[in-house]
């Protein structure tokens, strides 16, 4: 069979087209990388070490191209991205120490499966009610935000606007002409480092949510800022991960070729789709996304290989949709009436 | 592949993570000609023009 790069090209084919689908994800939402590849990986057979290595080297590679794209539509705080890097990476350190701690007792792997069941069920149950309760027209927050414009009140989340409400110095401004301590910022980058270092994930999806629900940003903000801060992340823990030969180019470099063109299609769609009707979505992803580590573990501890499957085609499947209905809902807005000052860019 | 594997240690996984960043820069301008060139036309398809 015809080969590249040491694999079969049917197999290329399947990582460019899986690198696509996780690209659109990625570029619309920030988030999406290592959540998806990494499980998908293990259930083919790769080693942890290469599954784990090679998805981060490949998040590292999409949040590279998706900031780049990101920062072309004004979409990324540096200021906020940098404070947050501080913060979270004093979080990540706190997060493995516990880890450590709870492995000494011995009860790691059954308390980390429970709070990420816990804590991505619960953010995908907030987030699905948030865009059923703004369904009506009240609240959330447009995607076309003007790279300097003052936000609108009502777009900011109640939680987000009394912890702007605390003025303890230094206060810093933010992208969209927000105001709020530097502490603040510090605290919840430091909450979202302990939780991603305790549960072993990129934490995309937990610190998108945050940067809006906490700080107010705004949704376009949150996303190109969390991927600013994704790419160093990715960049070190690809890094850590290569010295022990845990990175596979013939994985990393196919999945990366399909997931730059869906990287460039998500981070385009931003500018064009109503973000309400992508959110529910979002939120629905997540709570699929619990049931398939539940699943997993189940599988795990009942001794049940078939259950990882079971567990992959949830994850891929609610991948699947969502991508779809993001590129659905771009091809409506381009066809809508009116539409005709629609750009790519 | 590129000759990587001569390499050792750290100076192999800083090689690994310069390829890709290498592969993602590439990638992003490579993409971003073909929608300068293509984009336009692509859009007015998709929009029914």
């Amino acid at each position: 069979m015809f080969e590249l790069f040491g694999i079969s090209a049917g197999l290329l084919a399947m990582f460019v087209g899986f690198g696509l689908l996780i690209g659109v994800l990625f570029g619309f939402f920030g988030m999406g990388g290592s959540f998806l590849v990494t499980p998908a990986l293990l259930v083919m057979g790769y080693p942890s070490r290469v599954a784990v290595g090679s998805g981060l080297a490949f998040v590292f590679g999409t949040s590279v191209i998706a900031t780049l794209k990101h920062r072309d539509l004004g979409q990324v705080d540096y200021k906020l991205g940098v404070s947050m890097i501080i913060g979270t990476t004093v979080g990540l350190e706190v997060g493995k120490e516990i880890v450590l701690y709870l492995e000494e007792l011995g009860l790691a792997g059954n308390i980390i499966s429970v709070t990420y069941v816990l804590l991505l069920g619960g953010i995908g149950a907030f987030v699905t009610y948030e865009a059923l309760k703004g369904g009506d027209g009240d609240g959330g927050v447009s995607h076309d935000v003007e790279e300097d414009a003052e936000i609108n009140a009502d777009d900011i989340p109640e939680i987000a606007k009394k912890i702007q409400s605390y003025s303890l110095p230094p206060m810093i401004t933010l992208r969209g002409g927000i105001q709020v301590s530097l502490w603040m910022v510090l605290l919840v980058a430091f909450a979202t480092g302990l939780l991603s270092g305790f549960l072993g994930v990129g934490g995309g999806f937990i610190r998108m949510p945050a940067l809006f629900y906490l700080i107010g940003v705004p949704v376009p903000i949150a996303v190109g800022t969390d991927l600013f801060e994704i790419m160093f992340s990715g960049g070190i823990g690809s890094f850590l991960y290569a010295q022990s030969g845990g990175v596979d180019l013939s994985i990393v470099a196919p999945l990366l070729a399909g997931s730059a063109l869906g990287a460039r299609v998500g981070s385009a769609a931003t500018s064009i789709v109503n973000e309400d009707e992508i959110k529910i979505y979002f939120g629905l992803m997540l709570l699929l996304g619990a049931l398939a580590v539940a699943v997993r573990q189940a599988g795990n501890y009942l001794g049940m290989g078939v259950l990882d499957y079971v567990s992959l085609a949830l994850i891929l499947g609610s991948a699947l949709m969502v991508a779809g209905a993001v590129i659905y809902s771009a091809l409506k807005s381009i066809r809508a009436p009116g539409s005709a000052g629609v750009t790519a860019d | 592949m590129f000759g990587i594997e001569t390499l050792t240690g750290s100076t192999q996984a800083a090689a690994l993570v310069g390829v890709v960043l290498v592969e993602a820069m590439v990638l992003y301008v490579g993409y971003g000609a073909l929608e300068s060139a293509v984009g336009s036309t692509v859009l007015k398809l998709l929009g029914g023009n």
